[in-house]
């Protein structure tokens, strides 16, 4: 998705603020809404790419001006009233008013945040052969899906090399949607900088992507 | 978004001192626990294991056993995960923690430019300025002029590796052990790694500074 999220390589949004001392969390709602994301997805709610995909469609001015938690907790809102989880009279109301629907993993209780205090896993056993090597030249496809995809705009259309094969992983342009795993092969592709932003760019530059299969042709 | 606009203000709080979000916050938890769907203490008990099991102390703990041991610092650079896994109660990671070694000619820095993606288990949840759009956009075109926002300056002749973390993949940079640390303990070690030495944004502390 050519979403505002897809951000790399964007001018004008100013210069990096690092903050000294900055606390974990800056208002007591913003480590609700982290907890609550994690426990709804390790109840099986929606899955990781799902809950990403909720987020990048944020409205681009809702986005942009949203602090990230507040994206994380209007992209958490919306996804589980379309998914049938609460609705919008409850959320209104600010009270269950309907029978619950069932959860793929049940309730989220005390015994299970040792669970989600590890990441997930997204390994999956290999469908097919690995279609490439390391050293293997590639060009990152220029698509453009209108749902959620991983491979960033910048790389679009772009010779690089492959570096490194993570193995295969659960496919994030399908799961987002709901329409399976379908795992593929993940690679590390690295570009040179000038590549990608041309004469002017930092000769020392070389910036590399994760990409699945899918993203990749012979190049 | 049009729900902004939609929403309806049932509520009599006009005269709290609770923010809307704040409010909104509350209603859906509140919704999500009468339904039964989550239990406020299980949340509790997630905000307190972030609070306490994560964060760049894991991380550091790496860093100076590489520093001193060149078989785990081999391990660690080809399978960082597996190696990670043998350190007993800093092994909480997932699949993938990929780990790239600074060295004289080549700088490793590491982005997510379309979200937040980031080693949690070895550096905790990551700060506000990782996540937000500075950095995201600049990272990948512009890395010297990020590293000037942090007062790092590298030579010109030395080699940027920016790794743009788009998928499962998680990395981790292992900077230079600074000089005149010869025979230092770990412990010792590991007090001079601060987080963004970790994420290529900053170097160690020299022995000697200010913490």
């Amino acid at each position: 998705m050519n979403g505002v999220h897809d951000m790399g390589g964007m001018d004008g949004f100013g210069k990096v603020e690092p903050e000294p001392d900055e606390p974990m969390f800056h208002a007591h709602w913003e480590e609700r809404v982290l907890a609550m994301v994690r426990a709804m997805g390790a109840a099986g709610a929606f899955n990781i790419d799902t809950s990403r995909f909720y987020r990048e469609t944020l409205p681009p001015e809702v986005y942009l001006s949203s602090s990230y938690y507040k994206k994380w907790f209007l992209g958490l809102e919306e996804m589980l009233i379309e998914k049938g989880y609460l609705s919008r009279e409850e959320v209104a109301a600010g009270h269950a008013m309907q029978p619950a629907k069932a959860l793929k993993h049940g309730k989220f209780d005390l015994t299970q945040v040792e669970r989600v205090m590890v990441r997930g896993k997204f390994g999956r056993t290999a469908p097919a052969p690995a279609r490439f090597n390391i050293g293997d030249r590639v060009r990152a496809r220029n698509i453009h899906p209108a749902t959620h995809t991983r491979l960033p705009r910048y790389v679009r259309g772009h010779v690089g090399v492959v570096e490194l094969n993570h193995g295969c992983h659960v496919f994030p342009d399908t799961a987002a949607m709901e329409r399976g795993e379908h795992p593929q092969w993940l690679y590390t592709v690295v570009f040179e900088g000038r590549d990608l932003w041309g004469e002017d760019g930092d000769p020392t530059l070389k910036v590399s992507i994760d990409a699945f299969e899918p993203y990749l042709d012979p190049a | 978004m049009s729900h902004d606009h939609d929403h309806h203000h049932h509520h009599d709080h006009d005269h709290s001192e609770l923010s809307e979000t704040e409010l909104r916050v509350r209603a859906l938890e509140t919704i999500l626990t009468e339904k039964g769907y989550v239990e406020p203490a299980a949340l509790d008990a997630i905000i307190q294991a972030y609070e306490t099991k994560i964060g760049p102390h894991n991380g550091a703990r790496v860093v100076a056993k590489a520093w001193t041991d060149p078989a785990f610092k081999q391990a660690l650079l080809e399978d960082g995960s597996k190696a990670i896994g043998t350190l007993g109660h800093v092994s909480r990671v997932g699949d993938h923690l990929v780990v790239v070694a600074n060295t004289p000619q080549r700088h490793n820095m590491v982005v997510c430019t379309l979200c937040s993606c980031y080693p949690w288990e070895m550096l905790g949840l990551p700060p506000v300025w990782y996540k937000a759009a500075p950095y995201r956009s600049r990272a990948v075109k512009d890395p010297r002029g990020v590293l000037a926002d942090f007062e790092v300056t590298l030579p010109k002749d030395v080699e940027i590796r920016v790794w743009d973390s788009t998928a499962e993949t998680r990395f981790l940079v292992l900077p230079m052990r600074p000089a005149g640390t010869e025979g230092w303990s770990e412990e010792q070690l590991a007090e001079l790694v601060t987080r963004d030495s970790m994420i290529g944004t900053g170097f160690p502390r020299q022995p000697g500074a200010p913490s």
